[in-house]
């Protein structure tokens, strides 16, 4: 048994896919704790903003939403190298797990806010007028009602959001970002080792498959319709 | 006392203005059941939404209790729809909250209320419209009724002086009608708030409004007591409302009554004079020969009612007409 794992797992270190594996949990982690602190007000914005809606602003939602247009539209491979200047001015490298961070949030809050602001549009208008009519300011209406009622879509989108930011995360390796993409691309591409290329594959695809059970279970949770 | 005085509305539409409502006056008073009558289109909607401005009135003055509420400042209009409470059609609950927490939710969006006090509150509320076992649950696990009775708790919550009631019934099927609309009046008696509804059953507004309004394309049409308007309807439109509400086929009708003999009366009865065994001795005293071609019993609100049209052949009309009148029946002569 353990001359057939040597064969066939002659390069895995173990222990260096731990630590890719943390790094790579590390970088989803708070990038998409920063997405959803960039992307929660924004989206909460682009719906108020929107046409018949509370706090219609056409200006305001053109030129919000132009720019997540513009983040959104760059593919996620330049944004990484568009984003090394600023990276390397916010925090110091563009290298690692931390500099992997800033471009992942850039790539992952305008995503997340687009998915808030659908949600938020499907609340039944019904709703908000009668929070309206019980004499609710716009902050009651966003935080008593509106938010509460999208909760579960809004859980929907951080699950999809979390999920595009592994696949984002694997890509950072391309510029040197760290965490298991890093690992396929260095051993796995360049050294021609396909065992640690095949384990790594599977690690993010259990790493997706959990997200998203813990999502949908979450979204199960906090629906009551 | 909610009083209007030439309020209209406009909506602007790819830069025309639309109108919704023209100039309308009208006073709808303390503690009265007021309805508003219309098919869809015709701007009840509009109208009722303009009482708390969740639409703004384009034009004309809206007093309620001597304030005119179109020049509220928006912290003054919050403070006041506290005032008013409002229940919907499709009940407008919010599905994240419990039916407790529902009806908790005005209360803690006004901010004025302690703990124990919304706590009590609620309670108090909950077994008012009969739902205290359903505290609770998720709205989502409530029938049609008892969602429409959660929202009228909700309503009443912070003590409101008016209740607006938008298509309040048009989702239930008609018993649940039926217990919605005697739990308004019970709560209109009780607590002696002003009720305005809309509706586009005269049903609903013949068991629980004192006066109604019908409307049609933005203008109200015909206004009055309950009784006047639905035993006398003047305006097309409000007699296509009465003959809709007493399924009677017009068609029908006009071919019963062009194949029966002699004069035909429409006999209206109201309250007492309606159980009274009149027609027999009507027809002994004045000799003359009635058949029935269409008739009804029913109430408008706590007020029995009775209608009868009859075809009279041979004796002395006058005779019969005035012993008629004498026992105050109203008496309309058809043909």
């Amino acid at each position: 048994m353990e001359a057939l794992m040597e064969n066939l797992m002659g390069n895995v270190d173990w222990l260096e896919i731990g630590v890719a594996s943390w790094d790579t949990l590390v970088m989803v982690g708070m990038s998409l704790l920063f997405s959803i602190i960039i992307g929660l007000p924004i989206g909460v914005l682009l719906f108020l903003f929107g046409k018949r809606q509370l706090l219609e602003q056409p200006v305001a939602y053109a030129v919000l939403s132009f720019v997540v247009n513009v983040l959104r539209s760059v593919p996620f491979i330049i944004l990484l190298i568009v984003m090394i200047p600023f990276t390397v001015m916010l925090i110091g490298t563009s290298l690692g797990v931390a500099g992997a961070i800033p471009p992942l949030v850039a790539g992952g809050a305008p995503f997340f806010a687009r998915l808030v602001e659908t949600s938020l549009r499907e609340v039944d208008r019904g709703i908000i007028e009668a929070t309206q009519a019980m004499g609710a300011n716009i902050r009651q209406i966003i935080f008593g009602a509106l938010l509460p009622e999208a909760l579960p879509g809004i859980i929907a989108g951080i699950t999809v959001t979390a999920i595009t930011l592994v696949s984002y995360a694997a890509m950072s390796g391309v510029i040197g970002g760290g965490g298991l993409g890093d690992l396929a691309i260095r051993f796995g591409y360049q050294r021609f080792q396909t065992d640690v290329m095949v384990i790594t594959v599977a690690l993010l695809v259990i790493f997706v498959q959990l997200l998203q059970m813990a999502g949908d279970r979450l979204v199960l949770y906090f629906s009551r319709k | 006392m909610i009083v209007f005085d030439q309020v209209q509305k406009s909506y602007q539409v790819g830069g025309r203005a639309i109108p919704a409502l023209h100039p309308t006056s009208m006073t709808i008073e303390t503690g009265e059941v007021f309805g508003i009558v219309g098919h869809s289109g015709a701007g009840k909607s509009t109208l009722i939404r303009l009482i708390n401005k969740l639409e703004p009135a384009t034009g004309g003055r809206i007093l309620i209790d001597d304030e005119d509420i179109t020049r509220y400042s928006s912290a003054d209009l919050r403070a006041f729809r506290r005032k008013v409470g409002m229940i919907f059609q499709h009940f407008n609950l919010l599905s994240s909250k419990t039916v407790a927490d529902n009806i908790a939710f005005p209360m803690k969006l006004a901010g004025i209320y302690s703990k124990p006090e919304i706590r009590s509150r609620v309670e108090e509320l909950l077994a008012r419209v009969s739902l205290s076992e359903h505290a609770n649950k998720y709205p989502s696990q409530l029938s049609g009724g008892q969602k429409q009775r959660v929202g009228i708790a909700r309503a009443l919550a912070c003590r409101p002086t008016i209740l607006l009631c938008d298509e309040a019934t048009s989702a239930l099927d008609p018993q649940t009608t039926q217990s919605v609309l005697k739990l308004l009046a019970d709560i209109n008696k009780e607590l002696g708030l002003t009720i305005v509804l809309i509706t586009h059953e005269m049903d609903v507004v013949r068991r629980v409004c004192d006066r109604v309004a019908v409307m049609d394309a933005g203008r109200v049409v015909e206004m009055g007591p309950v009784s006047k308007v639905f035993l006398h309807p003047q305006h097309p439109t409000t007699r296509d409302f009465v003959f809709e509400s007493e399924s009677v086929d017009r068609d029908e009708l006009q071919e019963d009554l062009q194949k029966a003999e002699g004069r035909i009366l429409r006999l209206t009865f109201k309250g007492e004079s309606t159980y009274k065994p009149l027609l027999g001795s009507v027809a002994r005293q004045s000799g003359v020969d009635f058949s029935i071609l269409s008739g009804r019993i029913d109430h408008i609100k706590d007020t029995p009612y009775g209608q009868l049209t009859l075809s009279l052949v041979g004796g002395d009309l006058d005779v019969a007409m005035r012993a008629l009148e004498a026992a105050d029946v109203h008496v309309e002569v058809v043909r």
